[in-house]
C-alpha cells in the first residue's frame, strides 16, 4: 500500500506544486489549508508523514506539531516542517518540538522528495 | 714641553666649545627645533654615567684586582634590558604629572609630601658629594701630574697645601662658574636643558676618543698588539693572579652587590634620572638607547685590562698610580698630544658629571629645600610677588656654588682615603637607597607615604654609618678606635662589623644591612600604616599609568563634596545613572553606601570621567573645577598655575549657564534615541517579513520550474497551466519589490515629489476612468458625487492617482460579483477636502481597522477569501497622504462592507510647510 503524506500550507501554488511531486514519487496525498484543517485530515486519515508549513492561518505549524506529538495515535507520524523564515531559531524551535526534519523555502524538488523518502521509504 | 698655561688654556677652550653648543643647543630649542629629538643624542647624554671614575679609575681598579671593575658596567648593561618596562613607565609618569626632579617623584607618589621630598634631597646631596669630589680629585690630580711633564711624579698626598693654592679649588669655582652658565641662565618650568643635553652628548663621544686613543696606543703602538701584551702579562708574577677573577666566595657576594648596586644607580643617580627621564623628549628614544648605551659601555671597557697590563708592565718600579695610567702611559712615552687629548677626555668626564649632577640636585635643593621654606615664611610674603624666577635662579646659583664647595670640603677631609672608585661607590650606595620607595612606588599601590620614610632613613642612616662615617675615620678627623673597637666600645656597633657582619668588604657589607633596613621598613611600614586620600590617588595614578590613559593637564589634585559632584554628573548623565555610577564606585571600593564615599581625587576623576562621556574632556575638565575645592597650591603652582586656574575659575561661571541648556538637549537627545532603537527594531522586523513574503512566490515559482524541467513529456494542458503559475508568481514578486523599493524611498525622505497646482477632480476621474475593466469583470456599479466647489491645490499629480488607483480597485476586490457597489465622493470639509472610497463588501472588523494600515497585514482569512495583493498598498497610500499634510483612515462594519477617506489642505501654505519639514 502507497505511504500517505499529508500536505498543509495556505499558498495554493505551493501545494499544487508539492502535490504534483509526491503523487509523482508514488505516494497517496491529502491536502490543508489551516492548521485546524491539518489535525482534522491527520487524524481522519493516519498520514506517514506532514508537510507542514510554519505560517498557517488558524493554528501555525508549531502548535500543530506539538499537538500532534502529543497525541499518541499519532505517534508513528513523521513530520517536516516548512518555512519561508529560515532563521536557525526557528530551525531549533521546530525540531524542538519534534519536527524530524526542516525544509526552508524556496526548496529544492528534488531535495524536499529525498527527505520525505529518507523519513518513510518509497 | 707642556707649559702649564697651554694645558689651562686647552681646558677652557674645550669648555668653552661645550658651552657653545649649549648655547646653539637652547637658540634651536627655543626656535622649537630641537636638536636632541634623537635618539642617538638621548642615548649619548645617557654616556655621561662614565665619568672621571670610569676614565682613571677603572684602570686603576683593573689594576688592582682584575676585571673587578667590570659589575660596575654590568649592572647599567642589565638594567637596559629593563628599560621598556621600568624606565619608560618612569618617564611616562615623570609627564603625566610633570614632574621636575627626582626628589619631585618620590614625594608625587607619596602624596606630595614636603617631608619626602626635603629628605630624598638631603640624602641625594649628601650621597654625592663623594661623588664630586672625585671628579674634582681626579681633575686636579690629573693637571698636577700632566704639568710636570715630561717628568712623571705623583702628587704630594701630604695636605700641607693653602686652600688658595691648591688646584682643585680653582678647579671647583671654574665648574661652578660653568655650571652656572650652563643651567641657570633662564628658568624653564619643565627643567629641561636641552643646550646642556647636547654639550653632554658631545662630551660622551670626546672621553670615549680620547680612551679608545690611549687604549689603541698602548695596545697597538707600545705593545704589539693584544696578544703580545697578554703574553708579557702572564709572565709577569705580579699580573698573572689577575687573570683568575674569582678565587673565593666573598668575590661572587661582592660582584653580585656591585652589579645590584650599579643597576641601582643607572636609575636614581640624579644625573641619570635628570637625563633619561627629566631631559626625555620622546619615550621611543628609549629603544635606540636599550642597545646604544650597552654599546657605549662595551666600548669604553674594551681597553680598560689593556691599559692596566701595559702600565703594570711599563712601570715595574711601581710608585705610578695606577689610577693615573691613562694619562701617565702617554707621558712616560713622551707622547704630547695624546697625554693632552687624554687629559682632555678625563676634563670632559668629570665636567659632564659635576654640570648636571650639579643642576639637577640644584633644582632639588631649590624647590624642595629653600622655596618650601621661604614660601612658609610669612615675613617674607613670597606668595603675594608677582615675578619669583629671579628668586628662584639665585637660590640655585647658590645652591650650585654651596654643593661644589661641599664637594670640595669633602675632597679636602676625605677625598685622599680611598681610590677612585671606593668613593664613587659611596655615593652609588647612597642613591641606591631611593630603589625600595621609587621600584615599589610604581609597581605596588600599597606603599606608604610612612613606608617610604622609614625606608628611606633607616638606609640613608646605616650608609652614613657605614660608609661615610669610616671615611672620616680613616682620614683622622674622627678618631681610629671608632672603626678598630666600635663606638663607646661596642664591637657590635663597629661601623666596618655591624652586628657581627664580618668578612665581607665595605661596600657589600653595607649595602647588605642599609637594603635589609630600607626594605624591611619600607614593606613593613607600609603594610601597617594607612594611606591618605591623595596618597591613594597618586598611587594609583602612578601605578596604573599605562592603562589609565589621562591627559596630564586632567590631573586635579583638589578634593569635593561627592553630593555636588554627583548633581553636577547628574544634570548631564540623569541622576538615576549618576546614582548608578557612584554606588559602583563605592562597590569597588569596598564601602559600605555611597554615603562613605570620600571626594577625593580619584573620585573627582571618576566624575570627570564620566562628564568627558557626554561633553569632552575639556568642558569636564571646566565643569568639575566649579565643584571641585583645590588643596593650598604647591610651590610650583604659585608660580606657574595661579594665573592659569583663575581664568578657570571665571569661565566656569559661564559654564554653568551653557550646562544648563546642554542639559536640555540631553533629555531631547535620549528620547531621540530611544524612538530610534524602537525604529531599528522595527526594521529588523520589517526585513524579515519582506524576506518572508518574497520566498512565498519564490518557492512556487523555483518548484514548478524544476518539476517542467524535470518532466519534458508533461501533458500540454498542465504545463500551461503551471507556466501560468510561474507568470503570475513572477508578477506578484516583481510587484512586491516595486512596492518595498517605493515605500522604503517614501520613508527615508528619499522619494521624489512633483507637485503642481491640480484638481482633484482630474485625478479621480482619470483613476475612475482606468480601472473602467476591473468594474466591468465583476459587474460593480458606480456611482460618484463630486462637488464642484472644491478649490485646486498643490500636489504631486501620479502619487495621488496611484492612492485613488488603489482605494478604488480595493473597493472593487472586495465586492461581490454583480451586486457590489461603489461610491466615490468628494467634497469640501473647512479648509480641507474630503474624498470617501465606499463599498459594499465584506467590510472589516473593529479590530482589523487599524492592521490594515500596517506592513503585509493583509485582512482576510482562509485560502478562500485571501486577498490578492501584497500587503503593502494601504501603508503607502498612508505615507503619500500623511506628506501632504492630510490623514487616511477607514470606517466599516463586518459584513457592511467599507468607506475609506482622506483629507487634503486647501490652503497651499500648510502642505508647503509640511513639505519644508
Amino acid at each position: 500500500m502507497a505511504k500517505r503524506v499529508l500536505i498543509a500550507d495556505d499558498e495554493p501554488n505551493i501545494v499544487l506544486s508539492l502535490e504534483f511531486l509526491l503523487v509523482q514519487a508514488g505516494y497517496e496525498v491529502a491536502t490543508a489549508a489551516t492548521g485546524e484543517a491539518t489535525l482534522d485530515t491527520a487524524r481522519r486519515i493516519h498520514p506517514d508523514l506532514i508537510l507542514l508549513d510554519v505560517m498557517l492561518p488558524r493554528k501555525n505549524g508549531f502548535e500543530v506539531c506539538q499537538t500532534v506529538r502529543a497525541d499518541p495515535q499519532l505517534s508513528a507520524t513523521k513530520i517536516v516542517m516548512l518555512t519561508a523564515k529560515g532563521r536557525s531559531t526557528e530551525i531549533a524551535k521546530g525540531l524542538a518540538l519534534g519536527a524530524d526534519a526542516y525544509v526552508t523555502k524556496p526548496f529544492g524538488t528534488r531535495e524536499l522528495v529525498d527527505t520525505v523518502r529518507t523519513l518513510i521509504g518509497p | 714641553m707642556l707649559q702649564g698655561w697651554v694645558i689651562v688654556l686647552t681646558s677652557f677652550a674645550y669648555l668653552c666649545l661645550l658651552f657653545a653648543i649649549a648655547f646653539y643647543g637652547d637658540r634651536r630649542a627655543d626656535r622649537g627645533r630641537s636638536i636632541i629629538a634623537n635618539p642617538y643624542i638621548y642615548s649619548l647624554s645617557l654616556a655621561v654615567y662614565a665619568t672621571a671614575w670610569t676614565f682613571y679609575g677603572s684602570v686603576g681598579r683593573a689594576a688592582a684586582d682584575g676585571i673587578g671593575f667590570l659589575p660596575i658596567y654590568l649592572g647599567p648593561t642589565l638594567m637596559a634590558v629593563l628599560w621598556w618596562m621600568c624606565l619608560r613607565k618612569i618617564i611616562r609618569i615623570s609627564k603625566v604629572n610633570r614632574i621636575t626632579s627626582l626628589a619631585d617623584f618620590v614625594a608625587s607618589r607619596y602624596g606630595k609630601s614636603a617631608l619626602l621630598a626635603g629628605l630624598v634631597t638631603v640624602i641625594a646631596v649628601l650621597g654625592i658629594l663623594p661623588y664630586i669630589s672625585l671628579q674634582l680629585k681626579a681633575i686636579s690630580n690629573s693637571f698636577t701630574i700632566l704639568v710636570q711633564y715630561p717628568a712623571i711624579e705623583m702628587p704630594d698626598k701630604q695636605r700641607s697645601v693653602a686652600v688658595l693654592q691648591d688646584t682643585a679649588f680653582y678647579v671647583a669655582m671654574i665648574l661652578a662658574g660653568f655650571t652656572i652658565a650652563f643651567g641657570t641662565r633662564e628658568l624653564d618650568a619643565a627643567e629641561r636643558h636641552e643646550g646642556m643635553v647636547a654639550a653632554v652628548a658631545f662630551e660622551s663621544l670626546v672621553k670615549l676618543l680620547a680612551f679608545v686613543a690611549v687604549g689603541a696606543f698602548v695596545t697597538f703602538g707600545m705593545f704589539d698588539g693584544l696578544a703580545d701584551l697578554f703574553t708579557r702579562a702572564r709572565a709577569d708574577p705580579r699580573i698573572e693572579p689577575l687573570m683568575t677573577p674569582f678565587d673565593d666566595f666573598s668575590n661572587y657576594a661582592s660582584w653580585t652587590w656591585l652589579t645590584v648596586l650599579s643597576m641601582l644607580a643607572i636609575m636614581f643617580l640624579p644625573r641619570q634620572f635628570q637625563l633619561a627621564v627629566i631631559e626625555n623628549v620622546d619615550e621611543k628614544h628609549l629603544r635606540t638607547a636599550v642597545w646604544l648605551f650597552p654599546l657605549y659601555m662595551l666600548a669604553i671597557n674594551v681597553f680598560v685590562i689593556p691599559i692596566a697590563f701595559g702600565g703594570l708592565l711599563s712601570f715595574p718600579k711601581g710608585g705610578v698610580d695606577a689610577d693615573t695610567f691613562v694619562l701617565t702611559l702617554p707621558m712616560a712615552e713622551q707622547h704630547t698630544a695624546l697625554a693632552l687629548l687624554a687629559f682632555v677626555g678625563g676634563l670632559s668626564a668629570a665636567t659632564g658629571m659635576v654640570i648636571v649632577e650639579t643642576i639637577a640636585l640644584s633644582t632639588m635643593v631649590c624647590n624642595d629645600l629653600v622655596m618650601p621654606a621661604l614660601l612658609r615664611s610669612r615675613r617674607l610674603r613670597l606668595n603675594e610677588r608677582q615675578d619669583l624666577s629671579s628668586l628662584l635662579l639665585d637660590i640655585r646659583r647658590w645652591a650650585i656654588v654651596v654643593i661644589i664647595m661641599l664637594g670640595y670640603l669633602y675632597f679636602r677631609l676625605a677625598g685622599e682615603a680611598y681610590a677612585l672608585v671606593s668613593i664613587g661607590l659611596i655615593s652609588f650606595a647612597a642613591v641606591a637607597q631611593f630603589g625600595p620607595a621609587i621600584l615599589g612606588g610604581i609597581y605596588w599601590k600599597g606603599g606608604t607615604r610612612a613606608g617610604a620614610l622609614a625606608g628611606l632613613s633607616a638606609g640613608f642612616v646605616i650608609w652614613a654609618y657605614t660608609l661615610l662615617l669610616p671615611a672620616f675615620a680613616r682620614s683622622q678627623w674622627l678618631p681610629q678606635s671608632l672603626l678598630t673597637e666600635g663606638p663607646f666600645g661596642i664591637a657590635l656597633l663597629k661601623p666596618l662589623e655591624l652586628f657581627g657582619l664580618a668578612g665581607l668588604d665595605q661596600i657589600t657589607h653595607a649595602m647588605i644591612w642599609s637594603m635589609l633596613f630600607n626594605i624591611g621598613l619600607y614593606i613593613g611600614v607600609s603594610l601597617t600604616s594607612r594611606q591618605s586620600v591623595v596618597e591613594h590617588g597618586q598611587a594609583t595614578l602612578f601605578v596604573d599609568v599605562f592603562t589609565k590613559t589621562r591627559e596630564p593637564s586632567s590631573f586635579w589634585r583638589g578634593t569635593a563634596s561627592t553630593r555636588e559632584l554627583r548633581i553636577l554628573v547628574g544634570r548631564f548623565l540623569g541622576p538615576e545613572r549618576a546614582q548608578e555610577q557612584f554606588a559602583a564606585l563605592a562597590r569597588e571600593r569596598s564601602l559600605r553606601s555611597l554615603e562613605d564615599l570620600p571626594g577625593d581625587a580619584e573620585c573627582v576623576h571618576f566624575a570627570e570621567r564620566l562628564l568627558a562621556g557626554a561633553v569632552g574632556a575639556s568642558s569636564a575638565r571646566v565643569l568639575i573645577a566649579s565643584v571641585v575645592e583645590e588643596e593650598p597650591l604647591g610651590i610650583e603652582e604659585v608660580m606657574n598655575i595661579l594665573d592659569e586656574t583663575s581664568h578657570v575659575i571665571a569661565y566656569s561661571h559661564q559654564l554653568e549657564e551653557k550646562s544648563r541648556e546642554l542639559e536640555a538637549a540631553t533629555t531631547g537627545l535620549r528620547a531621540a534615541n530611544e524612538r530610534l532603537t524602537e525604529l531599528d527594531r522595527m526594521k529588523d522586523d520589517f526585513i524579515s517579513t519582506v524576506s518572508h513574503e518574497l520566498r512565498t512566490p519564490l518557492t512556487s515559482i523555483r518548484a514548478l520550474s524544476e518539476i517542467l524541467h524535470d518532466n519534458p513529456d508533461l501533458d500540454r494542458a498542465q504545463r500551461v497551466r503551471f507556466l501560468g503559475i510561474v507568470i503570475k508568481e513572477s508578477e506578484r514578486l516583481t510587484r512586491l519589490i516595486n512596492q518595498v523599493l517605493d515605500l522604503a524611498k517614501i520613508e527615508s525622505g528619499k522619494a521624489q515629489w512633483h507637485n503642481s497646482e491640480l484638481d482633484l477632480r482630474d485625478i479621480i476621474d482619470d483613476a475612475l476612468a482606468a480601472t473602467r475593466g476591473l468594474f466591468e469583470e465583476k459587474n460593480v456599479a458606480l456611482a460618484t458625487q463630486l462637488a464642484a466647489d472644491v478649490p485646486r491645490l498643490v500636489g504631486d499629480r501620479d502619487r495621488l492617482m496611484q492612492v485613488m488607483l488603489n482605494l478604488i480597485s480595493n473597493a472593487v476586490k472586495f465586492c461581490a460579483p454583480d451586486s457590489g457597489r461603489v461610491r466615490v465622493s468628494m467634497h469640501r470639509q473647512g479648509d480641507c477636502v474630503q474624498v470617501d472610497v465606499g463599498d459594499n463588501g465584506i467590510g472589516i472588523s473593529a479590530e482589523n481597522q487599524r492592521i490594515v494600515f500596517e506592513k503585509f497585514r493583509q485582512v482576510g482569512d482562509t485560502l478562500t477569501d485571501r486577498p490578492q495583493g501584497t500587503g503593502l498598498g494601504l501603508p503607502i497610500c498612508r505615507q503619500i497622504i500623511n506628506h501632504f499634510g492630510g490623514r487616511l483612515w477607514v470606517e466599516s462594519r463586518l459584513g457592511e462592507g467599507s468607506t475609506f477617506s482622506f483629507t487634503l489642505p486647501l490652503d497651499p501654505r500648510a502642505s508647503d510647510d509640511k513639505l519644508a519639514a
